[in-house]
């Protein structure tokens, strides 16, 4: 992961090293995994799709005269009797950014070769993920109830229901992809395939945790991704 | 054959040289105390620039801390960090152009609101 290390060649530190690594004449990323070099390009592109998403959004936002809804009382939840502005959003926020940790820390065991803490903190990370698409389902399902369409919303301009079905629906849907996905792991990791050296996705080679670091990566790429659209959807 | 495998062994050892748990519970915890000055934000509702500039911080600063310590980026080498972070000057280039662009439909479609369109 930190220091790589290849016979015969030197690896130099900073830009000087990335000029040498890039003019090597062999693989310019020392010491990654192919698996996680294909992971970081995906996530890459996906940036761009949700950037698209998000600058869509401003445009369509800025351009109307109509007045947006406000974020803080459509979000709102009744705690108590009490509108709490953004409740809900504020808990899934937190929800995402714990399985975020457990996912972190999942990693480092599984480099560590410590197998059931590996497993059980990957499961936590599932349960996390589930707990969120569960409350974001709570959450579409009382804004229809209220009239939220693609097409219209008794709260304002017209543009906010498809911007919020689009941007909040392709965020979940890669949250759910993550969430089967870390199952699956754990799975693998409760059942041993990185020590019986079973092979990997996609490949005839050997399985490795290194795919729970390439996981990890999926999955703190959607807890970043939720850091912008909670900024610039629900709090702006 | 045998001794090939355990020099590979040997060397995967070194590779996987893991960061302490103190690290990613030092940025759990920051992420959340961010997260709780972002919601903030929103609870003793600051309004114009103080509400956007907050939001970009706290933003941002999470969005870092992810990147560069949960997703290791801080310890990969520059090869692969300049690979993921120059392709962002992309996406603000599109950002500067399309906050342009809707800035002129606002104008446009005020204007005519109140001119009134056709001939």
């Amino acid at each position: 992961m930190s220091e790589p290390k290849i016979d015969g060649f030197e690896l130099k530190p900073g830009f000087k090293g990335m000029a040498s690594d890039t003019a090597s004449d062999q693989t310019m990323f020392k010491g990654v995994h192919w698996g996680k070099a294909m992971m970081w390009i995906f996530l890459l592109s996906d940036t761009f799709v949700f950037s698209c998403f998000l600058i869509s959004y401003m445009k369509g936002r800025g351009s109307t005269p109509v007045e947006w809804p406000n974020p803080s009382e459509v979000f709102a939840l009744e705690a108590f009797g009490v509108p709490v502005p953004l409740l809900l959003i504020a808990l899934m926020t937190f929800v995402l950014i714990t399985s975020s940790g457990t996912m972190a820390i999942a990693v480092k065991y599984g480099y560590e070769k410590n197998r059931k803490m590996c497993g059980w903190l990957l499961l936590a990370t599932a349960l996390g993920g589930l707990t969120f698409v569960g409350m974001q389902a709570y959450e579409w399902s009382k804004l229809i109830h209220e009239g939220v369409r693609p097409w219209e919303n008794p709260f304002g301009a017209a543009q906010f229901g498809s911007f919020f079905f689009m941007i909040t629906g392709f965020h979940g849907f890669h949250v759910s992809i993550g969430v089967i996905f870390l199952f699956i792991y754990t799975y693998k990791v409760f059942a041993g395939h990185y020590e019986k050296g079973k092979k990997g996705w996609f490949t005839k080679l050997k399985g490795d945790y290194v795919e729970i670091e390439i996981l990890g990566l999926y999955w703190h790429f959607v807890d970043l991704v939720w850091v912008f659209i909670f900024a610039f959807f629900y709090l702006w | 054959m045998e001794n090939t495998n355990n020099i590979e062994k040997t060397d995967k050892k070194d590779e996987t040289s893991t960061h302490k748990i103190g690290i990613y519970l030092w940025i759990w915890t920051l992420l959340f105390v961010l997260s709780f000055f972002s919601y903030m934000v929103d609870w003793y509702q600051f309004q114009g620039m103080l509400r956007w500039s907050l939001i970009l911080f706290f933003m941002f600063l999470k969005a870092g801390l992810i990147m560069a310590f949960f997703m290791h980026l801080f310890w990969e080498r520059y090869a692969l960090v300049n690979v993921l972070l120059w392709p962002m000057t992309a996406i603000a280039c599109f950002i500067f152009l399309m906050a342009a662009e809707f800035q002129y439909t606002l104008f446009s479609r005020l204007f005519y609101f109140v001119v009134g369109g056709g001939a």
